[in-house]
């Protein structure tokens, strides 16, 4: 591999530079550090206080639930499971887009990735926050949280270490906390940058205190690059198997449209394409707000849709094989509750999910819808409405129609259910609105990386190196 | 550039780490040497309304615990006797002594003496006596040796491992049924064998699930 040749070159450019508009490598810093430095925008503050009040809403019933019980919530026999779960799972789902984006499309290459690769990890460890509420509220007895791990006590038990509740913990916990260290180790020259351009005396010492006095010397980078690389290795496990083992919780018991082995790559795929449409839709409100149109391109946007138009149909391709799956196995139960999911007392709640996660996505098939902005903004928006209501399907139906036809009721959820979901969208963008306001919402250091200064191409004169 | 932070910083990275290591492993051994009902509980000796000395009449006169305890085989409760049954041997022994005033004055008013409990188990935990004892856990076991107790206080932890502890291997506190109340006993070289065949004979197979106790 002697030569590259003109040709070569122009095909890149042909599919789209990775960032528009010729930038140097002072502008990309600027134009990144712009937002953080400059002074608090009133649009963010009316965003915050919104965000805030949700979250003290969230929290103000949180605090109720563990005064009077579960008893506010929805569940009632024989639906014992709720939104809490529903919200849980949803939420895992949602930070999977992180890893993903992280771990495996940097392991894969894909060089893309550098634009929404810190934006989708802040996402991930936000949604992961929310999702985590749940278990540790879902008992309503917060004091006896403690009792998910595994710790020595006087009573000499241990949790059930059978049960993939357990399992979840562990699972979700790894998780958590690989892709916390993922964002900082990744943020770290970028906290550098700030560091060197903090023009007040706390500001500095803070943010020379979290860049581990980085100096970006070449010996720095190699070490950077490896215990990068490192973690990306160890984090790319953690997408397949952190949504199988939540949909363990279900596959694992005996509940007629739970106990199927079909559930760890179908719940893979759901996490993934709940994940990509949250980071598709907080990517076009920075990105308009920030003015970064010139590194999130429509190249990025493009190539999101087309992995939601992927894990849509896989999905979609699940979906239909737990229909095959129920009529091949002769199972009367299995059959009756799949019945009862397309015609029965939910259907509502079934095409609203189909026509979310299958029907809308089809739309990205044509490349100048999956190059229109509003088109894009809604789908994803659609599709995590659709994703929110899979979980719902799975949960309620199969609880709320189970052996025991005299038992049989139709669920509905409390003031409380609704509060306690749109509380964790106050936490959730409370972080992120802090984020925006105070990290690199762009990776710097990456985005040069990708820049063509980057990759000078003196060989170009002689055809050979 | 100049520096942001003054030459001593550079130590405070290990500082910190070596500190925190001492930090947690301090909290932790505290909460685990001084949270144990071992250390909160056992040695709990109240004072109570009667100066009465389990040593002299369980040990000194070799009275049997049922004497008083006298339901303790057939109720939950090991119950606390009746003035009635303090005053079968007052009326004679000892009647004009300072120490039993209270008691006279309770045989006298017909107003029971208000001992303080000394063994509390939370109320969400059930625990008879009669069928342990009818399994031949000597009193002993949990109570320790009372019959050397001036004052009785609780000799043991009565945590749920300690319950636990005995419900998965029982063996070395099972004793003949007529020895149960007998104190400073010593199990035989034989011992071994001889839960072996009593647990069969009496098909002892103590619970362990969560509703044994609680429900």
């Amino acid at each position: 591999m002697s030569t590259i040749t003109k040709e070569t070159d122009l095909k890149v450019h042909e599919d789209g530079e990775l960032v528009e508009g010729n930038p140097t490598f002072a502008s990309v810093t600027a134009d990144i550090s712009r937002a953080p430095e400059a002074g608090t925008p009133k649009l963010w503050f009316v965003a915050f206080g919104a965000a805030l009040s949700l979250m003290g809403l969230g929290l103000t019933l949180i605090g109720y639930l563990f005064w009077e019980g579960t008893g506010i919530w929805g569940i009632q026999n024989p639906a014992g499971w709720g939104w809490a779960i529903i919200n849980f799972v949803w939420w895992v789902g949602i930070g999977h887009a992180g890893t993903l984006i992280s771990a495996i499309l940097f392991l894969f290459r894909q060089r893309w990735r550098t634009a929404i690769n810190r934006f989708a990890e802040a996402m991930t460890i936000f949604a992961v926050i929310c999702a985590l509420v749940f278990p540790g509220i879902h008992v309503g007895r917060v004091w006896v949280a403690y009792f998910m791990f595994p710790l020595p006590n006087q009573m000499g038990m241990w949790p059930n270490f059978r049960s993939p509740l357990l399992w979840d913990v562990f699972a979700v916990g790894t998780y958590f906390t690989v892709s916390l260290l993922f964002w900082y180790v990744g943020l770290i020259p970028d906290l550098a940058t700030f560091r060197d351009r903090a023009k007040t005396k706390i500001k500095k010492a803070a943010l020379a205190v979290f860049s581990l006095g980085w100096r970006g010397g070449n010996r720095q980078w190699q070490h950077y690059e490896r215990a990068y690389l490192i973690l990306a290795g160890l984090s790319t496990p953690l997408v397949l198997s952190v949504h199988s083992v939540v949909s363990f919780d279900f596959a694992v018991s005996l509940i007629p449209g739970w106990h199927t082995t079909i559930f760890p790559p179908y719940f893979v795929a759901g996490a993934i394409f709940s994940g990509f449409a949250m980071v598709m839709t907080l990517a076009l409100i920075a990105r308009k707000i920030y003015g970064l149109e010139h590194i999130i391109t429509m190249r990025h946007l493009e190539n999101m849709n087309k992995i939601m138009l992927l894990t849509g149909m896989m999905v979609g391709y699940a979906y239909s094989c737990e229909f095959f799956v129920a009529w091949y196995s002769g199972n009367l139960y299995e059959k009756a509750i799949f019945i009862n999911r397309a015609i029965g007392p939910y259907a509502w709640a079934y095409w609203t999910m189909i026509f979310c996660n299958v029907v809308v996505p089809q739309i990205f098939w044509s490349r100048k819808m999956r190059r229109n902005i509003p088109v894009m903004f809604v789908a994803s928006i659609l599709i995590n409405v659709g994703m929110w209501f899979e979980r719902f399907v799975i949960v309620i139906t199969s609880l709320s129609q189970d052996f025991l036809p005299s038992s049989w009721d139709y669920f509905s959820p409390t003031f409380f259910d609704v509060g306690i979901y749109l509380g964790t969208f106050g936490i959730f963008f409370t972080f992120f609105l802090l984020f925006l306001r105070f990290l690199p919402m762009v990776a710097i250091a990456e985005i040069k990386g990708v820049l063509p200064q980057a990759d000078p191409h003196y060989y170009e004169h002689n055809g050979h190196h | 550039m100049a520096q942001i932070f003054p030459k001593w910083t550079n130590t405070l990275p290990l500082i910190l780490a070596v500190g925190g290591v001492f930090l947690l492993s301090g909290v932790t051994g505290f909460f685990w040497y001084y949270g144990s009902p071992k250390y909160t509980d056992v040695g709990y000796r109240p004072i109570q309304p009667v100066a009465y000395s389990h040593k002299v009449h369980a040990g000194d006169l070799g009275m049997d615990c049922r004497y008083c305890h006298n339901y303790v085989e057939t109720s939950q409760e090991a119950n606390v006797p009746p003035t009635q049954t303090c005053m079968n041997c007052h009326t004679l022994v000892l009647p004009e002594s300072e120490k039993l005033l209270p008691v006279r004055e309770s045989w006298a008013t017909d107003k029971p003496i208000e001992w303080v409990r000394v063994h509390m188990l939370p109320e969400y935990a059930y625990f008879p006596h009669s069928p342990h004892l009818r399994a031949g856990v000597g009193c002993e076991s949990c109570h320790g040796n009372v019959a050397e107790m001036e004052v009785v206080m609780q000799s043991q932890p009565l945590s749920m491992s300690w319950c636990l502890e005995c419900h998965r291997n029982p063996d070395m506190h099972l004793r003949p049924s007529d020895q149960i109340t007998v104190m400073g006993w010593q199990a035989p070289d034989n011992q071994l064998e001889f839960a072996a065949r009593i647990k069969k004979e009496k098909n002892i197979n103590p619970p362990e699930n969560c509703s044994a106790c609680h429900f």
